[in-house]
């Protein structure tokens, strides 16, 4: 934890978390009249949904993948950078049980996500208030216990989206051992290649688990079930943390 | 009965593909001595440090540290202090942070870490970043982190590397005073006058094999004394080697000197057989074989 609330590290993450969740809330609302569409991939989120319950917490779930992806970059960056550094030397002279290191790690990281998605969340509430009020959008629905209820769920849906990306950059670290490495094929694959397969292949987003931690974090969608999406991304996500736990445990640390 | 050993290994190999780094070595360190390990680049050492500290898997063979297999290093690495390679800490992180998470990650008091940073002479740099350090402020900090469980073992690669004259002699002098108090002190350096100074013990590497294992003063008296004589005139050289020859000894020259074989009693008597042969010798020095010369020639380097 000592790493991860250093200022350099404290201030980037807070204006990545910034960028995102601002840039996602704001267009679903300032998109709101616009006939290409204010969601993702050009769906439209039209005013009587915004005005609903759970228009409160749309941009904060909206928002989820790219948070997820900020998330899988610096989890890349500070499992990897212990290789590049040499660091992981040092902390296997003090702590020579490997798995405690990991489990160390996964832990900070989940802390370390909450702060993040607390964030999100806030600036999320605060900013729809805001560009509801800009584009005319009823709020009555907003503050209550239904709302309440909805916006709980979507921060507990995106908390684990998030450790679920987390935990995806983190096994990327460890396979790649270079956060640059790393770094890339998460974004490569994430952003790149499961985007546009799912956007021109039917029904292949069930199989990719960054498309379904997606879906997690917007508690599922009409095609895929919140439950589905959940099962089949961990079962992902812990196959490859078995994996590369293994190999973490029996490689030589040589640099 | 011998002393109880800080290290043995008992042919200990590590392979690469083809490469042997390391080939059935053998050696043992007895507890509380200084023990240098030295060799040239590539011959190994840096491979066994990380086999005895767990970082690499031996291929075959087995060792002990502190008693304790290296199969299981959590036995005995929370008694052993260890700088492997030159120091690695994290760049945007203080030293006073960084010997912070190596201290908490160990279970070791943090309130120790000023002491520490005072005696390595980093007391006034402890809050400053890492990245802002120089090479050898570095190399202090890597100690200091090195000396956080109070070992019993300390492992030490190239600890002077990055310092100045008065920083090796500190480190010198410290790592003396730990093996004073009892600590084992396994240090690698490529400054054989210093681990000549301070080692009573020394395991030499070549090629991935030991080729010596034992008391630094037994392995320098199995060296041939030297005498070194300079004449006044060049021209000389050769009528010197053949004095030396007659008399028995091997002689050969060496940079406008010759270097006989032979002790330093032999001095009078040759500088004698010189003045009588007309030579006028400019120097006479009697030379006890170094560490660095016992190397080269036992290495080839």
């Amino acid at each position: 934890m000592t790493k991860l609330r250093r200022p350099s590290l404290s201030i980037s993450t807070i204006v990545a978390v910034a960028f995102v969740t601002g840039l996602v809330t704001s267009l679903l609302f300032l998109l709101v009249d616009s006939p290409e569409g204010n969601g993702e991939r050009g769906v439209r989120i039209g005013r009587d949904v915004l005005s609903l319950a759970s228009g409160v917490s749309l941009g904060f779930s909206n928002a989820a993948g790219l948070l997820g992806i900020v998330a899988l970059c610096i989890f890349a960056a500070q499992t990897a950078q212990e290789y590049t550094y040499g660091t992981l030397r040092n902390l296997l002279v003090r702590q020579p049980s490997r798995m405690k290191i990991l489990l160390g790690k996964l832990a900070s990281m989940k802390l370390f996500a909450i702060a993040m998605v607390t964030l999100s969340a806030l600036l999320a509430v605060s900013l729809s208030y805001l560009f509801a009020g800009v584009k005319d959008i009823s709020t009555q629905a907003w503050g209550t216990s239904d709302a309440r209820a909805e916006l709980l769920r979507t921060f507990i849906n995106v908390l684990i989206a998030t450790i679920g990306y987390g935990i995806f950059g983190m096994i990327l670290g460890l396979l790649f051992r270079s956060p640059i490495s790393a770094i890339s094929i998460g974004v490569i694959w994430n952003l790149i290649i499961e985007g546009l397969l799912s956007a021109f292949v039917t029904n292949i987003d069930r199989y990719f688990p960054g498309q379904l931690l997606s879906i997690v974090a917007l508690g599922g969608n009409e095609r895929i079930s919140y439950q589905y999406a959940l099962f089949t991304s961990f079962t992902f996500l812990l196959v490859g943390l078995t994996i590369v736990s293994f190999l973490f445990k029996k490689r030589d640390v040589a640099n | 009965m011998s002393s109880p050993l800080a290290l043995d290994v008992a042919d200990l190999s590590k392979k690469y593909g083809d490469r042997m780094a390391l080939s059935h070595a053998n050696f043992e360190v007895p507890m509380g001595s200084i023990c240098g390990f030295v060799g040239p680049n590539g011959s190994g050492k840096t491979t066994t440090i990380r086999m005895l500290l767990g970082l690499i898997t031996p291929t075959t063979g087995s060792g002990h540290v502190l008693g304790e297999s290296i199969t299981q290093p959590e036995k005995y690495l929370p008694q052993v202090g260890a700088m492997i390679e030159g120091p690695a800490f994290y760049p945007a992180l203080t030293g006073a942070q960084n010997l912070a998470v190596l201290a908490k990650l160990g279970g070791f008091d943090t309130d120790a870490i000023q002491g520490l940073l005072d005696l390595v002479d980093l007391g006034d740099r402890g809050n400053s970043k890492y990245k802002t350090y120089s090479l050898g402020m570095k190399q202090r900090l890597g100690i200091a982190a090195a000396l956080l469980p109070k070992p019993k073992l300390l492992v030490l690669d190239e600890p002077t590397n990055g310092l100045d004259p008065a920083g090796i002699q500190e480190i010198r002098n410290l790592l003396r005073k730990l093996a004073d108090n009892g600590t084992t002190v396994f240090v690698s350096s490529h400054l054989l006058s210093e681990i000549e100074m301070i080692s009573d013990h020394l395991v030499m590497l070549r090629l991935g094999k030991v080729i010596f294992s034992g008391k630094t003063s037994e392995l320098l008296a199995k060296q041939q004394p030297l005498i070194v004589a300079k004449p006044e005139h060049r021209n000389d050289l050769d009528k010197l080697v053949m004095i030396a020859i007659q008399a028995g000894h091997s002689a050969k020259i060496i940079d406008e000197s010759v270097h006989v074989t032979g002790a330093a009693d032999y001095s009078a008597k040759f500088n004698k057989s010189a003045f009588d042969a007309g030579i006028i010798l400019q120097t006479l020095t009697p030379v006890r074989a170094s560490l660095e010369d016992t190397f080269f020639e036992m290495t080839g380097e």
